[in-house]
């Protein structure tokens, strides 16, 4: 196989917060939302993000197009850590790695036109206003925006939400990027959009041979888009194999009670209680031993001591210690 | 069969807008039985919103109910006096508004909010409020404890039960809740959607639940109304929607949405095109621009909503079509490309 593309080795992101007050009652003024996460990914790969809100799935995206820097650990794009990344490289880097953001009205400016919205990002990466015109053309068209004439001066509002967030892929796929992380791009978005969206974003992402990761907490819209699947909790990657593995058969407790909270349209699913109650608890104080075990209905003792490495079990790695084929 | 709890009977409700009457849901017509879940479904703009607060009749200053009846255990909430209205609300008919953010004022500490509902509706002393507050938060499963908490120190999850609390404060009979779970994490979703329906279980509660997501609806709602463009399209028990539905959009509607139970993954179809302004609608059917049965009639002739069979209402001139047309529906190639 070739040499992976993106490639983190125990990365970690820990955000300082609170202030002298916080520390003297005792509440520890870090968050760990990326706490000893490795994987790689290689070209052309589609890797979902699973996992509850403020699991830390968005921090792990921010980290992949440098919007955030690591605190430990290492994370490489082509063999170069990120961080490191300074003049023609990094501007390189930013043009090759994109990101898509959550709500559509929240990432373009709304006193742009879409056609200025289009092409900020080629001014920013000094691309040659000669091929500007044809380069939004080009963009639109590729987002299914038939027609783009029609939309180059209109304004955000003046779009549907499914439409926007086409323009916002738009906006990312411009400088031909390599690698693209989307949050949660249809979250915002209407049931009956939302599958026009999610197929023009694997059809692009299929012509343009796109490196992609997919955040989101729902597995049915991961499944769609991604062969393979990271499930995490707490900053910490719980499993890692393909998507249809831990659809039809979860292997990690956190992984199955995702897998059961998936809404399906139909009348006669499953009522019954999911497997684990809450929500994650304070990312400042994570329990000791494996960061599931305060919601986990498998707990045992040993749970309590010792950090669950992930283990190779058929397809798949799972960081729990009582997981067997 | 008992009398339902509220029935809505050809009600308008228009918007003024400059010169323009945008007419956001027009002559909308369902019924909720008592201690029944009903689904308000539809996509973004096609007057949910606007027919659920105007069962409270806490509308936007530019909006009018400009026609129809809404008959509420007995009286019409469209003629009632304003002072009547308002000792309906909370202690009748509560609302949870979209964004649960919104419910709560962030200056007040949660408390003090929910003891404020219960002394000023509910004519309650500070100390029975206060302990009904305690009782509302073990119902809706948050610590009690939390109750001191400002609204920006809870979660999205807890803000929003925290929303349902306060909507059932002075025990209503109808709870109409728009949208409650739509932000939310699958987890969360599922814990708030089983928590609602025990509560309305124990409590004999009727609840409207507003909501785009039909596996919401599937979940949780006994019957289902389909509004499109501010038109009642389809109303009818959810199972006969889910799986033999009359109307071409609620046949759309499955086509579009991920199925984790399927066998593959297959390919989600898209209902091209987008609504009809509502501003200048259009002549004939609202749906016809993106049906991919629309006939010369459906351009020019409004379908009526009939009912089709006992229970089954729906309004569409190809009704008595519909297993051919789900079949036809079925294929992806019916939808065209995506819009
Ligand atoms: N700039 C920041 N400063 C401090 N803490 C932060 C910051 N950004 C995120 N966090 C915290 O880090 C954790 C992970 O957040 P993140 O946004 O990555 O979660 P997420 O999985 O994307 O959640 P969601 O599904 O809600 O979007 C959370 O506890 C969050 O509150
Ligand atoms: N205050 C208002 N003034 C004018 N038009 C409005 C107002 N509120 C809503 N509308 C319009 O009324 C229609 C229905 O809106 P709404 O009831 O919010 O729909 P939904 O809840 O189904 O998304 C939309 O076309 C919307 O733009
Ligand atoms: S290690 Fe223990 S607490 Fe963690 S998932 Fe496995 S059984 Fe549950
Ligand atoms: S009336 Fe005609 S256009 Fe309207 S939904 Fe029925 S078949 Fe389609
Ligand atoms: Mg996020
Ligand atoms: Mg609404």
């Amino acid at each position: 196989m070739s040499d992976p593309i993106i490639e983190l080795q125990d990365t970690k992101l820990h955000y300082k917060i609170g202030n002298a007050v916080s520390a003297m009652m005792g509440l520890s003024t870090t968050v760990k939302a990326v706490d000893g996460v490795s994987f790689s990914l290689h070209k052309g790969e589609s890797v979902g993000l699973l996992g509850e809100s403020g699991c830390g799935k968005t921090s792990m995206g921010r980290i992949l197009v440098r919007l955030e820097e690591i605190t430990g650990g290492s994370a490489r794009f082509e063999g170069d850590e990120i961080g490191d990344l300074k003049g023609t490289d990094l501007q390189r880097f930013r043009s090759r790695s994109q990101m898509i953001f959550q709500n559509p009205f929240d990432a373009v400016n709304p006193r742009y036109s879409i056609r200025k919205t289009l092409e900020e990002p080629l001014a920013n990466a000094k691309i040659s206003r000669s091929t500007w015109h044809q380069r939004v053309i080009d963009a639109l068209d590729l987002v299914g925006l038939g027609d783009p004439e029609q939309f180059l001066e209109r304004y955000p509002h003046q779009l549907s939400g499914g439409q926007l967030q086409r323009v916002v892929m738009a906006r990312a796929l411009i400088l031909e990027p390599d690698f693209v992380v989307a949050d949660e791009p249809v979250s915002m978005l209407d049931v009956s959009v939302r599958a026009g969206v999610l197929n023009v974003f694997r059809d692009v992402r299929d012509r343009l041979g796109l490196t992609a990761i997919y955040i989101s907490h729902d597995l049915a819209l991961v499944r769609y888009v991604c062969e393979r699947t990271i499930v995490m909790y707490l900053g910490k990657i719980m499993e890692d194999g393909p998507t249809e593995d831990i659809v039809h058969d979860p292997l990690h407790p956190y992984s199955q009670a995702l897998v059961a909270a998936v809404p399906t349209p139909h009348v006669d699913q499953s009522h019954d209680p999911l497997p684990i109650g809450g929500s994650a608890p304070d990312p400042r104080n994570p329990p000791s031993g494996c960061v599931f075990r305060d919601r986990c209905p498998m707990a045992q003792l040993r749970c309590a001591d010792e950090v669950p490495q992930p283990r190779r079990i058929g397809t798949r790695l799972v960081a729990c210690h009582f997981v067997s084929v | 069969m008992d009398a339902p709890l509220l029935s809505v009977k050809d009600v308008s409700i228009a918007y003024k807008v400059g010169a323009l009457d945008i007419v956001a849901v027009s002559n909308a017509r369902f019924d909720v039985p008592q201690g029944s879940i009903v689904g308000l479904v539809g996509e973004s703009g096609c007057g949910k919103t606007t027919m659920a607060r105007a069962l409270t009749r806490v509308i936007a200053d530019n909006a009018r109910i400009a026609a129809g009846q809404m008959q509420f255990a007995g009286q019409d909430i469209v003629s009632l006096s304003e002072k009547d209205m308002n000792s309906l609300r909370w202690r009748d008919i509560a609302f949870i508004p979209q964004s649960a953010m919104n419910s709560l004022d962030p200056v007040y500490r949660v408390e003090y909010q929910i003891v404020e509902v219960l002394r000023d509706r509910g004519g309650m002393s500070k100390s029975t409020a206060r302990k009904r507050a305690v009782e509302l938060f073990e119902m809706v499963g948050i610590d009690p404890g939390r109750l001191r908490d400002f609204p920006h120190q809870f979660s999205g999850g807890m803000r929003q039960r925290a929303a349902i609390a306060l909507a059932l404060a002075l025990e209503p009979k109808l709870v109409v809740a728009d949208e409650p779970v739509t932000a939310l994490d699958v987890i969360i979703q599922r814990q708030i959607l089983d928590q609602l329906r025990s509560l309305q279980r124990e409590l004999g509660l009727s609840v409207i639940m507003v909501t785009h997501d039909i596996s919401v609806v599937a979940y949780i709602c006994d019957r289902t109304v389909v509004m499109y463009a501010g038109k009642v399209v389809e109303d009818c028990d959810t199972a006969t929607l889910l799986n033999e539905p009359l109307h071409p959009y609620a046949m759309g509607l499955k086509n579009a949405f991920p199925d984790l139970h399927s066998a593959g993954t297959g390919i989600l179809t898209p209902i091209a095109g987008s609504p009809p302004d509502l501003a200048n609608p259009p002549h004939g059917c609202r749906f016809a621009a993106r049906c991919p049965f629309a006939t010369d009639q459906c351009r020019v002739e409004e379908p009526a909503l009939t009912e089709d069979a006992p229970g089954h209402f729906v309004a569409c001139h190809r009704a008595a079509e519909a297993v051919a047309l789900r079949e036809e529906a079925k294929q992806p190639g019916t939808w065209g490309t995506a819009a």
